[in-house]
C-alpha cells in the first residue's frame, strides 16, 4: 500500500468530505470524527512519504497508469515532503481545537463546514505533491473557493465584504497564473512541469516565456499578500470566525511561497530565473519593503487579531527575500521559514481563538489582566511570540538566522537591516499585548462575568492542542539543525552558489 | 482608483501584446503546442480507449484526475453557497393565499398558516404575477423532453460533443424552469433539499469510488482497466465504460448542485419563494 | 510597420481576446456597483478561455471527434486533420470553475445586500466608516 501513499494522501480526505457533507443531512454527530479519521490518515500518508522520500530520492505516481507528459504526473522530493508534512499537521491539530467554537458558532451548518474545511485542507495538499501545472490551477481553485466561503461565516456586518474583496483580488491572481501558464503551453506544448523545463532551454530569450514568468510570478504574488499586493489579507482574515482563520491563515499564504519556489527551482530553472533575468536584488528590495511595511502598520492596529495578520504579510516579505538572494543559507532560511511559520502563526491564532472563545472580543482593552484568568493560554501565545521576535531556542530564531547569514553572504545588507528592524518592532508589538495582559488591572466585565474563583480556562480540547503546538515550536527549533543538512540542503538545485 | 486601474491595465495589456510575436502564426498545424502531446492523443483515442471523442477521452481518461477536482468545485461552489445562504429558522412574515374558486387574496400574519394540502386555497408568492395558462402548460410538457434530451447527451459523449457536464446542467435547467414557470415551493416539493444534498455528495463520490476501486483492484488511480478483472469486458472497452461511469457520476453532481444554487441564491436562503 | 501588420494580421486572435481580458480587468477594477465587478470578472475568465480554445485551431481541420472509417486498414488517422483537443479539455476545467466562483460571489453579494441594503461599494465604505 506505501505505493499509494502519494494518492491516499488527497483521496481518502476527498472521500470523507463528500460522506461528512452526505451525513450532514442524516446523523450530523458522525461528521467531526469523520474528519478526524480523514486528516489522521493524510498525516500518517504524509509522515510515511516523507521517510519514504528520505529513503529513495524522488517518489513519481502516474494517475490513470499514464506516463507524463501524457498523464497527469505526482512528483514528490523532499521540499514537497516537508511542506506536506506542515500542511497537514496544522490541519489536523487545528481540527480539533476548532470542534467547540464551531459547536458554540454555527451548529446546524456545522456539517457543510467540515466537510469545507476537509476540502480546503485537501486542496492546499494537493497543490504541495503536483506535477503538473494546470492540475496546480484547479487545486488552487478549490483551496480558494473553500477559503471564501470559510471567511465569509464570520460576523454578518463584516465578514462577507471581506471575502468579496478577497474574490476579486484572489481571482485575478489565480488568472493571471492560467494567462502564465497559457504562454508556456503555446511555446513548449506541455503541461508537466518536468517535460516544460526540459523543453525550456532553447526558448530562454523569448519574449513569451518571460511575459510567463512575470504573470505567474505576480499571479502567485496576489495569492501569497506580497506588498503591494496584500491588500485583501488583514480583513479578510480579522473578520474570518475562528476555528476557521486558525487554519487559512497559517496554511494558504505559506503553500503559496511553496509554489513560488517550485515554480523556480522546477519550472523556470534557477538558470532562467537567476542568470537570465538578474531580477533577485530587485526582489529582495522589493520584499525588504515588504517586510517594514508590514511591521509599521501592524504598530498601528489596536486590534490583536489585525495586527497578527499584518505580522503575517510581514513574513512573506521574509520567505520571498530568502529565495531571491540567490544562495544555498538564504534558500534554507526561506524553506525552513515555510515550516516554521506555519507552526508560530497556528500557535498565535489558536491562543486568540481561545482568547476569544471566553472574551468576545480581541481588542486591546478587551486583554486586561488575561494572565490572571487564562494562564495557560497566554503561556502558549508568549510562545509563539518569542518565535515570532527570533528568540533561541524556538524556531523562529534557527529560520532568521539562516536569512541574516544568507543576506550577509549576499552582500544584501538591507535586507539584513530590514530583518532587524522588524524584529525590533516584533518586541515592541508583542510586549505591548503582554504588558496589557499582565500588568493591568483586570476587567471584571470580560465578556462572560466569572462565576466562581477568577481562573476561567476554555475546555481542554482547546488548551491541548495549544500547548503542542507551544512545545513543538520549541522541539523543531532545537532540531533545525538536522532538518536543514538532511532535508532542506539536498533539495537545493546544483546552480546555486 | 480609476487611473491607477487604467494604468495597470494598459501595463498588462501591453505587456501581453508585446509576448505575442514569438507565438506561431494563428492555425499553424506545426506549432509546439499542436505536435508534442496532442498527436498521440488523437491518433490512440479509438485503439487505446474505444472512443472516438478525443476530448472525452482525454476529459475523463488521459487527464481525469483533473476532472475529479472539477468536480469537486463545483461540489464547493453548492455547499458554499449552502452554508452562506440557508437560513433554518423561519422568521415572522406575511403569507398570501388565495382562494381558488372566487380569487380572493387573504394574507395571514406570523405564525398562523393554511395547511398546504388543502383544496381551496392555493399559496401565492409576494410579489403576484398572473396567472399565465400558456407558460405553465408549455413548460410541464417540454420538461421531460428537456431531461431526456440531458441522458441522451450524457450517454452519446463518446460519440458527440457532449458528457456529464453539459448533460447535468441541462437536467438541472429542467428543474429550473419547473421553478421560474410555477413558483419555488413546486420544484421543492419534486426535488427537496435533503434529496439535493444527498444527490450531490453521491454523484462526485461515484466518481472518487470508481477511482479508488480501481485502486483497490491494483492498479493505480483512476487506472480504468482494472475495471476489467471484475466486469465481464475487455482491458479497452473497461476503458470506455469506466469513462460511462464517471461521467454519470459528473452528471449527478452537476444537476443537484445547479439546483442546489438556483434555489439558495434566488430565495436568499428562506426556500419559500422566489422569482 | 510591414513585420507589424503581419505580426498582427497573423495572430489577431490574441489581440483580441487580450483586449477583451483587459476590458473585463478595468471593469473589476475601475467600477463602484459590485455586481459591475462581477461582469467583469467574468469577462475576463472568458476572455482567457477563449484565448486557451483558439490555441489549438488547425487551418481546415475538423472537431477531434475520429471518423467512423478511419483508423482501419489503409486510413491512418492524420493529426493534421482534427485539432487540438488538449486546450478544449483545460478549458471545461476553466468554465466550470468560472462558474462556481460567479455562483460564490454571488451569494456573498446577497449577504452583503441583505446587511447594508445597498450594492454600490462607496455607499458601504460611508456606512461602515459612520459605525
Amino acid at each position: 500500500m506505501s505505493q499509494h501513499y502519494p494518492v491516499l494522501l488527497v483521496t481518502v480526505p476527498l472521500l470523507s468530505a463528500f460522506i461528512i457533507s452526505g451525513l450532514s443531512w442524516v446523523k450530523k454527530s458522525l461528521c467531526f470524527p469523520v474528519a478526524l479519521v480523514a486528516l489522521g490518515t493524510s498525516v500518517f500518508c504524509a509522515i510515511g512519504l516523507l521517510f519514504k522520500v528520505l529513503d529513495v530520492g524522488v517518489v513519481e505516481y502516474h494517475m490513470g497508469g499514464w506516463m507524463p507528459p501524457w498523464g497527469i504526473a505526482y512528483r514528490i522530493d523532499l521540499l514537497n515532503a516537508l511542506v506536506l508534512v506542515a500542511v497537514s499537521s496544522v490541519a489536523l491539530v487545528n481540527l480539533v481545537a476548532a470542534h467547540k467554537s464551531v459547536q458554540r458558532d454555527f451548529p446546524e451548518k456545522k456539517g457543510i463546514f467540515y466537510a469545507l474545511y476537509v476540502l480546503f485542507a485537501m486542496g492546499l495538499m494537493g497543490i504541495t505533491v503536483t506535477g503538473d501545472v494546470f492540475n496546480l490551477y484547479v487545486l488552487l481553485e478549490i483551496a480558494s473557493l473553500t477559503a471564501y466561503a470559510l471567511i465569509a461565516l464570520g460576523k454578518p456586518d463584516r465578514a462577507p465584504l471581506a471575502s468579496l474583496n478577497y474574490v476579486f483580488i484572489g481571482t485575478v491572481g489565480a488568472c493571471f497564473y492560467l494567462l502564465g501558464i497559457g504562454y508556456l503551453y503555446i511555446m513548449t506544448g506541455s503541461l508537466n512541469m518536468a517535460d516544460i523545463a526540459s523543453l525550456l532551454p532553447p526558448i530562454y530569450h523569448s519574449k513569451a516565456v518571460l511575459v510567463a514568468f512575470i504573470f505567474c510570478m505576480v499571479g502567485v504574488c496576489i495569492k501569497m499578500a506580497f506588498f503591494p499586493l496584500h491588500t485583501w489579507l488583514p480583513n479578510a482574515y480579522t473578520y474570518a470566525p475562528n476555528p476557521a482563520s486558525s487554519v487559512i491563515a497559517p496554511l494558504m499564504t505559506k503553500v503559496m511561497v511553496y509554489v513560488m519556489i517550485r515554480l523556480v527551482f522546477s519550472v523556470f530553472l534557477p538558470d532562467f530565473s537567476f542568470h537570465v533575468l538578474h531580477i533577485g536584488p530587485a526582489l529582495v528590495w522589493l520584499a525588504c519593503l515588504a517586510i517594514i511595511m508590514g511591521s509599521l502598520l501592524a504598530l498601528t492596529q489596536r486590534n490583536l487579531k489585525k495586527m497578527l495578520t499584518y505580522i503575517i504579510v510581514s513574513e512573506i516579505g521574509y520567505m520571498v527575500g530568502g529565495l531571491w538572494l540567490g544562495n544555498r543559507l538564504g534558500m534554507s532560511g526561506a524553506i525552513l521559514h515555510i515550516l516554521n511559520d506555519a507552526i508560530m502563526t497556528l500557535c498565535l491564532f489558536l491562543a486568540v481563538g481561545n482568547i476569544a472563545y471566553k472574551v468576545k472580543q480581541v481588542g486591546f482593552e478587551d486583554l486586561k489582566g488575561l494572565f490572571r484568568k487564562m494562564p495557560v493560554t497566554m503561556a502558549g501565545f508568549v510562545a509563539g511570540a518569542l518565535s515570532v521576535i527570533g528568540v533561541p531556542p524556538t524556531c523562529g530564531f534557527f529560520s532568521k538566522w539562516y536569512l541574516i547569514s544568507g543576506a550577509i553572504q549576499a552582500g544584501q545588507y538591507g535586507f539584513m537591516a530590514a530583518l532587524l528592524f522588524s524584529s525590533l518592532i516584533n518586541i515592541v508589538l508583542f510586549f505591548r499585548v503582554i504588558e496589557i495582559a499582565y500588568f493591568e488591572p483586570m476587567n471584571p466585565l470580560h465578556g462572560v462575568a466569572p462565576k466562581r474563583g477568577i481562573i476561567e480556562e476554555v475546555p481542554l480540547s482547546m488548551l491541548i492542542p495549544l500547548l503542542l503546538v507551544a512545545v513543538s515550536l520549541i522541539v523543531v527549533g532545537i532540531y533545525s539543525g538536522t532538518i536543514v543538512n538532511h532535508i532542506i540542503v539536498p533539495v537545493l538545485p546544483k546552480g546555486i552558489g | 482608483m480609476k487611473k491607477i486601474g487604467f494604468i495597470i491595465v494598459c501595463l498588462s495589456g501591453a505587456l501581453l501584446l508585446y509576448a505575442t510575436q514569438d507565438f506561431p502564426r494563428w492555425g499553424d498545424p506545426n506549432s509546439p503546442a499542436n505536435t508534442h502531446v496532442s498527436p498521440r492523443y488523437i491518433q490512440k483515442t479509438l485503439e487505446e480507449t474505444d472512443v472516438p471523442n478525443a476530448v472525452t477521452s482525454i476529459l475523463a481518461d488521459y487527464r481525469g484526475y483533473d476532472t475529479m477536482f472539477e468536480t469537486t468545485v463545483i461540489f464547493a461552489a453548492g455547499m458554499s453557497c449552502l452554508i452562506l445562504l440557508r437560513v433554518f429558522k423561519r422568521k415572522e412574515e406575511d403569507r398570501y393565499y388565495r382562494h381558488i374558486s372566487t380569487g380572493v387574496t387573504l394574507r395571514v400574519k406570523g405564525e398562523k398558516t393554511i395547511p398546504e394540502k388543502s383544496k381551496e386555497f392555493e399559496r401565492i408568492d409576494t410579489i403576484w404575477t398572473p396567472y399565465d395558462l400558456i407558460i405553465k402548460t408549455v413548460s410541464r410538457f417540454l420538461v421531460p423532453f428537456i431531461q431526456l434530451f440531458a441522458l441522451y447527451v450524457l450517454a452519446h459523449g463518446h460519440e458527440s460533443p457532449g458528457g456529464g457536464f453539459q448533460g447535468g446542467v441541462i437536467f438541472g435547467a429542467s428543474f429550473i424552469i419547473l421553478a421560474i414557470a410555477f413558483d419555488l415551493r413546486t420544484a421543492l416539493r419534486r426535488f427537496k433539499e435533503k434529496t439535493d444534498g444527498l444527490l450531490a455528495a453521491l454523484g462526485v463520490f461515484i466518481y472518487a469510488g470508481i477511482g479508488a476501486l480501481c485502486l483497490l483492484l491494483g492498479g493505480n488511480f483512476l487506472n480504468y482497466k482494472e475495471l476489467a478483472r471484475i466486469f465481464p469486458f475487455n482491458k479497452i472497452e473497461a476503458r470506455a465504460y469506466g469513462i460511462l461511469g464517471i461521467e454519470t457520476g459528473v452528471f449527478i453532481a452537476v444537476m443537484a448542485v445547479m439546483v442546489c444554487i438556483y434555489v439558495n441564491i434566488v430565495s436568499e436562503g428562506r426556500h419559500d419563494e422566489g422569482l | 510597420m510591414e513585420a507589424l501588420i503581419h505580426h498582427v494580421v497573423g495572430k489577431y486572435n490574441y489581440w483580441l481576446y487580450i483586449i477583451l481580458m483587459m476590458i473585463g480587468l478595468y471593469a473589476m477594477i475601475a467600477k463602484n456597483n459590485l455586481i459591475k465587478k462581477l461582469v467583469g470578472m467574468n469577462i475576463f475568465q472568458t476572455a482567457i478561455i477563449l484565448f486557451y480554445v483558439s490555441i489549438g485551431c488547425k487551418k481546415g481541420a475538423t472537431i477531434p471527434i475520429i471518423e467512423e472509417h478511419a483508423g482501419m486498414g489503409e486510413h491512418a488517422i492524420r493529426v493534421a486533420d482534427y485539432i487540438n483537443p488538449l486546450p478544449h479539455v483545460l478549458m471545461l476545467t476553466a468554465i466550470v470553475v468560472s462558474v462556481s466562483t460567479f455562483g460564490v460571489a454571488l451569494a456573498l453579494a446577497v449577504k452583503i445586500y441583505q446587511q447594508y441594503k445597498t450594492l454600490e461599494e462607496d455607499e458601504i465604505l460611508m456606512r461602515l466608516r459612520e459605525k
